[in-house]
């Protein structure tokens, strides 16, 4: 019996293959999307998690101006404190062969011998530095790589104010560096920034900072109170020029991959549970109609003596077998895009091992998961199979019972053709199934708003921060504040048209007990390379007294303009004032705090000092300037709008194709396997309907329209909604993506709805026309014998 | 193996015909063939001047549009429209239809028109459809097994529809049917057997169908 029953299961899932097909490739997308993206978590997480912990990845971070050695014992004394480690780190810039631009580098101290410490070395390639070598370095892996240095390369800097060539013998890593970015930038340049371990003694010893220390990392022990600790240390630290200590949370690099891996996992709970609903959705469409059509047999069985039970696990069986069809082939293209995704994650966050894994639960989930969902779509057909009693089942079905509506009472279709009304009238009879037909094809279009939304808004980002806020093209800091007088230096360098010099220094600005550490840049009123902006992209002039904050500095501490906040700087002489808040300005990237340049050097007891510069250049003599800044002791970082922007272009290209890809095949997927069934079910439901149609007279062409009319009604209407759910989701996500480090602007293009609306329309016409195919072999003669 | 074999027949006009047979007899292939669904494998057939054999898929979509009117067993109305709209829908698509209205006073629906088919009785629904079939004036009805799922009573009244249509528009009209009493009140009957005409008889002595009994 068993046999022969099964063979019959083949027979339904040959005869429903497209049907079934569409099915299983939804829910292979969402398997793949799952796995893939769970898997990329994992292997992130526990990559983290294990780097950090044999690595001994610090809790608490501070800098400081400079600090005798022994201070270092008081910071142990402090309850909760594990380990602690001083450390000299200096910023310079770099000549890196092969490089026309000045890089920026930051020295970091180690031990004369490798022992185990806070924040330790990895050591990727060649060897450790020698004692008491002055001239050799570790150089980050991303740094060398993407310089191409080889072990025995040299790198010359300037370090305070001397000219020194660095041997590299080894290259490395470190768990404070996994995102390797430099101060202020958001994307990494791994050719124009990179750090460089270096003897400790060989660094003091260039610095005179013998006995004292200017970078204090920490590990706490279990339950140690971080806040509290934190307190203390930037207590102990004050007189020495504390910058003001932090945790994890404000660690640049642990901030991005945390954020990342978060946003992985977020992805992969919610992502494919979309596809898995509409997955359930087509199985219930399709058994549905495949009980309806099979009401006549489900009565003979039973009437054999089959019992409800075995009539209804058929249906069920049907499903899940659609389902795990789906699961090998979202599990193997998930596997696949997981590793792929690794790989991709390998070129910005640098491990020492990030391999792609899966944990045999998460297959094991999946499947759980995925046929919840082949239960849940077969449910109404397993159930209708069951209960159908054998009599009744083997009468004939009534036929399909319409009734005046809401249509007929508001006389809507009065004026319009019968073609129209046939439309009208089966898609309002469908109800709860068109409206969900039209949320399946919807969540396809989102997904492509979705899509063009990240792309469009970091590039919008970009152009924000790059050329309406900075409209500089090489920005220069200094290694300390400088007089005045290094206006009429920077107007001397080769190639510089303009040139506007800033102040900006440390400060920590409390609003009530809410506090920030920020940057508190001067600017000169009449500047032109660095402007303030409302949130309207508008210009906003620098009030002569006050402060100014940016949005979301203003967010997080809650004040407003009007309000009087707290403003200590970190650096000479600490002072601490009481300023109004004069305004608030938006900015996509960081947090910052700007004043009025005179205001500031007031504040500050100073005659016109600054930090740094911002020029813009002649592109012909670029070249020459960057040859010079080389090499001017003056000077220790130098950004180049110009080579930020190309890297950026780099990564943003070699990240985005992937992701359209799959984004779009993904869509494809959803949207024509909806429209698809519909249509598939439609015919099937029909097909007498239409057959009677083209007896009476109506050409192949008019059958097709009121067929196809339907369709193309479900996802015209389906559009609209689709980019209201991909606005609402790229609102929630602007929402949610609003960090300190930066904010996604809200932008959306004419392009990425236009795009989104002809995939989906590609995909609905290609649908159509697999359908087409069995509408012209609909047989007129066989269909009006046989009774519904 | 041949549904038909050698089937040689005329149709006048004005007239009605009724062909008689067992269920494999052939007639239903016969009037698909006569109504332009189904093309013969050998043989040739004419609608007054047309040749419908070797006639394009359009051709025949159109002859069925402009000439014929079809009643099938099974009634086959659109489920979604009422059965003014069920009319409407052929009469959108011809030249001189009559008014749908008209269509379902001839069958004694007016009072019913703005019902949908699940809402009317089998009778009913059948007498829809032959408002449906006439309302464009077709030269040729055809019927297949009209009365076929209908009870006695009901079919009665049909066939009354059927043969008022035949004599107040002049339809050439041929009914199916395996029920031989019906045969009364043609004006020529057709016997089929095996795919063959085995017999045609002239039935001078008309009966209306409330003669009828089976």
């Amino acid at each position: 019996m068993v046999k022969t029953y099964n063979r019959m299961l083949w027979r339904d899932m040959w005869h429903l293959r497209g049907q079934l097909t569409a099915a299983a490739l939804v829910v292979a997308c969402g398997v793949a999307a799952f796995v893939s993206m769970r898997s990329t978590y994992e292997s992130l997480s526990s990559a983290q998690s294990d780097y950090y912990s044999s690595f001994r990845f610090a809790d608490v971070f501070a800098q400081v101006k400079r600090a005798p050695e022994n201070l270092a014992a008081r910071v142990r004394e402090i309850p909760g404190v594990a380990q602690v480690r001083t450390r000299v780190t200096m910023q310079v810039i770099l000549d890196v062969p092969g490089l026309p631009e000045p890089a920026t580098g930051r020295l970091v101290s180690i031990p004369e011998r490798p022992r185990p410490m806070i924040n330790d070395l990895f050591l990727r390639r060649g060897r450790y530095i020698e004692p008491k070598r002055d001239d050799e370095v570790v150089a980050s892996e991303a740094f060398a790589a993407a310089n191409r240095l080889k072990i025995g390369d040299r790198v010359a800097a300037v370090i305070n104010g001397r000219w020194k060539n660095l041997t590299i013998v080894g290259t490395g890593l470190s768990p404070e560096y996994i995102y390797e970015v430099g101060g202020g930038t958001i994307f990494p340049d791994n050719r124009r920034f990179g750090v460089l371990w270096m003897g400790e003694e060989a660094l003091a010893t260039a610095y005179n900072m013998d006995g004292a220390f200017n970078d204090l990392t920490l590990t706490l022990s279990v339950g140690a109170s971080q806040a509290d600790i934190i307190e203390r240390i930037d207590l102990l630290l004050a007189r020495y020029g504390g910058l003001g200590a932090y945790d994890r949370e404000d660690q640049v690099s642990h901030r991005f991959i945390s954020d990342e891996i978060s946003q992985n996992r977020i992805s992969s709970a919610t992502i494919p549970l979309i596809f898995l609903s509409v997955a359930a959705f087509l199985l219930h469409i399709v058994l549905s109609r495949l009980v309806a059509m099979r009401r006549t047999e489900i009565g003979l069985l039973k009437a054999f003596g089959y019992s409800n039970a075995t009539v209804g696990i058929h249906y069920l069986k049907l499903a899940a077998l659609t389902v795990l069809g789906g699961d090998v082939i979202g599990m193997s293209v998930g596997l696949y895009l997981g590793a792929e995704l690794t790989q991709l994650y390998r070129d910005y966050y640098r491990f020492p091992n990030l391999v792609h894994h899966t944990s045999p639960h998460v297959l094991v989930f999946t499947v759980a998961v995925s046929l919840s969902a082949a239960a849940i779509g077969a449910l109404e057909a397993v159930r209708r199979a069951a209960g159908l009693p054998p009599a009744v089942a083997m009468r004939a079905e009534p036929p399909a019972s319409f009734s005046a509506g809401l249509l007929e009472r508001f006389r809507l279709l009065r004026w319009l053709p019968s073609s129209v009304r046939i439309m009208a009238r089966s898609l309002v009879r469908r109800g709860w199934k068109s409206v969900l037909a039209i949320f399946g094809i919807a969540c396809g279009v989102g997904m492509l708003v979705l899509g063009g939304f990240f792309y469009d808004a970091i590039r919008y980002l970009m152009w924000m921060q790059f050329d309406v806020v900075q409209r500089d093209d090489v920005t220069i800091a200094f290694n300390e504040p400088r007089s005045a007088d290094i206006r009429h230096e920077l107007a001397r360098l080769p190639g510089v048209l303009i040139s506007e010099p800033y102040r900006a220094v440390p400060a920590r600005l409390r609003f009530e007990h809410r506090s920030r550490r920020v940057d508190l840049t001067g600017l000169s009123p009449r500047g032109e390379l660095r402007r303030l902006i409302d949130e309207k992209l508008r210009p906003v002039e620098l009030p002569r007294e006050g402060i100014v904050l940016t949005g979301k500095l203003a967010e997080v501490l809650r004040a407003a303009p009007g309000d009087r906040l707290s403003v200590e700087v970190l650096e000479g002489a600490r002072p601490v004032r009481d300023l109004r808040i004069a305004g608030v300005v938006d900015e996509p990237v960081g947090i910052a705090a700007y004043m009025d340049q005179a205001a500031l050097n007031r504040l500050l007891r100073e005659q016109g000092a600054f930090s740094g510069a911002r020029m813009t250049v002649d592109a012909k003599q670029a070249a020459r300037l960057y040859a010079r800044l080389k090499g001017l002791p003056a000077v220790s970082a130098v950004a180049i709008r110009e080579s930020m922007l190309k890297s950026f272009d780099e990564i943003l290209e070699r990240s985005i194709g992937v992701s359209t890809l799959i984004n779009v095949l993904f869509a494809c997927v959803i949207a024509a396997g909806v429209i698809y069934n519909s249509a598939r079910i439609a015919l099937s439901e029909r097909g007498n309907e239409l057959a009677s149609l083209r007896v009476l007279g109506f050409t192949r062409r008019e059958v097709a329209i009121i067929l196809f009319g339907e369709q193309a009604v479900l996802t015209l209407l389906a559009i609209p909604v689709g980019f209201a759910l991909g606005v609402a989701t790229c609102w929630l996500l602007v929402a949610r993506l609003s960090t300190e480090l930066y904010r996604i602007p809200l932008v959306l293009t004419a392009r990425t709805f236009t795009f989104a609306f002809l995939v989906v329309a590609l995909a609905a016409a290609a649908s159509g026309t697999l359908v087409t195919r069995r509408l012209n072999r609909l047989d007129l003669v066989a269909v009006l014998k046989t009774r519904e | 193996m041949h549904a038909l074999r050698g089937v040689d027949l005329d149709l006048y006009a004005g007239e009605l015909v009724v062909l008689l047979g067992a269920s494999g007899s052939g007639k239903s292939t016969l009037l698909n063939i006569l109504g332009g669904l189904d093309v013969p494998t050998s043989g040739e057939v004419y609608y007054l001047d047309h040749k419908l054999t070797g006639a394009t898929d359009d051709d025949l979509t159109r002859f069925r549009r402009e000439h014929v009117g079809f009643v099938f067993q099974f009634y086959n109305l659109i489920p979604s429209l009422t059965a003014l709209e069920n009319v409407s829908l052929v009469t959108e698509i011809a030249e001189h239809p009559l008014d749908p209205t008209e269509a379902l006073q001839l069958v004694e629906l007016g009072e019913r028109m703005h019902h949908f088919p699940a809402q009317l009785s089998g009778g009913e629904q059948q007498r829809v459809a032959i408002a449906r079939a006439v309302a464009k004036r077709p030269d040729v009805l055809l019927c297949d097994e009209p009365t076929g799922s209908l009870d006695y009573a009901t079919g009665k009244i049909v066939l009354e529809v059927l043969a008022r249509v035949n004599r107040e528009l002049g339809t050439t009209t041929a009914i199916i049917t395996h029920n031989a009493a019906i045969a009364g009140m043609a004006d020529r009957v057709i016997r089929m057997s095996s795919g063959r005409i085995v017999e045609v008889q002239a039935n001078p002595h008309k009966l209306s169908p409330a003669e009828l009994a089976w």
